[in-house]
């Protein structure tokens, strides 16, 4: 252990939900994308799965707000090292986008996009059973554009970069395809539990 | 979005021990922190690098923090911190660190903010959001590069403008509190930015924005208002 001179840290009580080298942002939501915000009005969003599945298909706003509703209330965690608790999304879960492409066996992996060009490269299975939604609500308001608005990709047991915001669609795979920060040098899965932030780890 | 920079991450998963060389006062509230750290593998301007600091009990606490020092062969790297108000990590270097101190980094990281000097940069910088720009800017005298660079920055007030003493012709300065006699006072706006692009080098600028992101949001806005292409723009917020 390399200790710091003179380092002791704030105080702080063992908290069982903050995963390694991470700590509470508290209130605060960091901005941390790496593009300008898009002008993106819900009447020109649309997602759409293609890919490995049997039927491709492509939602409206209205068309997504058709599905079950299904929110995310809990915990959240960027790779640059804030985590944020008790935190509420609203949206669709995507098993009910995935109940009516329904993915081919042959899928293993998806790669998510946004209307900006953005990728992001994941497990199929990071993405079913209840893990993954698309979310639209923040706090019971809508999603902020700077924080993906008006629809983001919300896979909060990974590090946030796979939550790809302003998200376009999915195209499912057999291969994992690394998405830009996983080409960009970070981890290909990115479990906060296990500290994946950077390729190597 | 713009494309990523191709750079090597074969260093990015290692932590290497860092040893603090020098400390130099550059604004009342931001230092320059110079490491020694001789298994650097160099870096691209505009990358940054993830610092760790380790409690006698084990604790850590890890922050990403931008290189300021132009890539060279000295086994050295400059970081440039605010002192942040109970800043965990800013505050040990502020109110603790002295030349001996060893700390561990582990990068350089992320090549999508960096700039190998290949093409005309336009730099927007707010506070410490200067300090990647610096690197870059560093990078072009240091290498006598004659690729088209200018850099638009805004701090409180001259006082506060970091690095004032070395910026030169490519850098003009935004005062938002108190500015030198017969310089106005204001936000960074579409005049400042109007006329950078109405001189774009052949072929445009690729522009840098980096700041808190209120100031991010607002200093992109003004690029895309101006006419920069948004996939020429490239972002580092501070959260």
């Amino acid at each position: 252990m390399n200790v710091t001179r003179g380092f002791t840290g704030r105080p702080r009580v063992h908290n069982p939900g903050l995963p390694p080298g991470q700590y509470d942002a508290g209130e605060d939501w960091p901005v941390l994308s790496a593009e300008v915000t898009p002008d993106l009005a819900p009447a020109d969003w649309s997602f759409r799965i293609d890919g490995l599945v049997e039927r491709p298909h492509t939602w409206d706003w209205d068309a997504a707000h058709a599905l079950p509703a299904s929110a995310y209330d809990g915990d959240i965690h960027c790779v640059t090292g804030w985590s944020k608790f008790g935190v509420r999304f609203g949206g669709v879960s995507l098993d009910a986008f995935f109940d009516v492409v329904r993915p081919r066996a042959s899928a293993t992996h998806v790669l998510a996009r946004s209307h900006t060009g953005y990728t992001a490269g994941l497990p199929l299975a990071d993405v079913t059973g209840g893990r993954a939604w698309i979310a639209w609500e923040y706090d019971g308001r809508p999603l902020p554009a700077e924080h993906g608005g008006p629809a983001r990709l919300l896979v909060p047991h990974l590090y946030f970069w796979k939550s790809a915001k302003w998200i376009a669609g999915l195209t499912l795979l057999d291969h994992d395809e690394p998405g830009f920060w996983e080409r960009n040098g970070y981890h290909e899965r990115g479990n906060p539990w296990q500290e994946q932030r950077y390729s190597g780890d | 979005m713009p494309a990523r920079i191709a750079v090597s991450e074969q260093v990015a998963a290692v932590w290497q021990t860092a040893t603090v060389a020098e400390i130099r006062r550059e604004t009342p509230r931001a230092a320059t922190f110079r490491l020694a750290v001789p298994g650097w593998a160099g870096h691209l301007p505009g990358q940054h690098l993830m610092l760790r600091l380790t409690a006698p009990d084990g604790y850590t606490a890890q922050r990403h923090y931008s290189i300021a020092s132009a890539p060279d062969d000295s086994g050295h790297i400059e970081l440039t911190l605010d002192h942040v108000p109970d800043g965990e990590v800013s505050g040990w270097f502020h109110t603790v660190a002295r030349p001996g101190d060893t700390v561990e980094v582990r990068g350089p990281l992320s090549g999508f903010f960096a700039w190998p000097g290949d093409r005309p940069a336009l730099l927007l910088g707010a506070g410490s959001g200067i300090v990647p720009l610096m690197s870059m800017v560093r990078h072009h005298r240091r290498l006598g590069l004659t690729v088209p660079l200018r850099m638009l920055v805004s701090a409180r007030s001259p006082e506060e403008l970091i690095y004032a003493a070395e910026l030169g012709a490519e850098t003009t300065a935004v005062f938002t509190r108190s500015a030198p006699p017969g310089v106005p006072v204001g936000r960074m706006a579409a005049a400042h930015v109007a006329p950078l692009l109405a001189g774009s080098p052949a072929g445009g600028w690729e522009a840098y924005v980096c700041g808190s992101n209120g100031f991010a949001e607002h200093a992109s806005r003004l690029l895309v208002a101006a006419g920069q292409p948004v996939d020429r723009i490239r972002i580092e917020r501070f959260g």
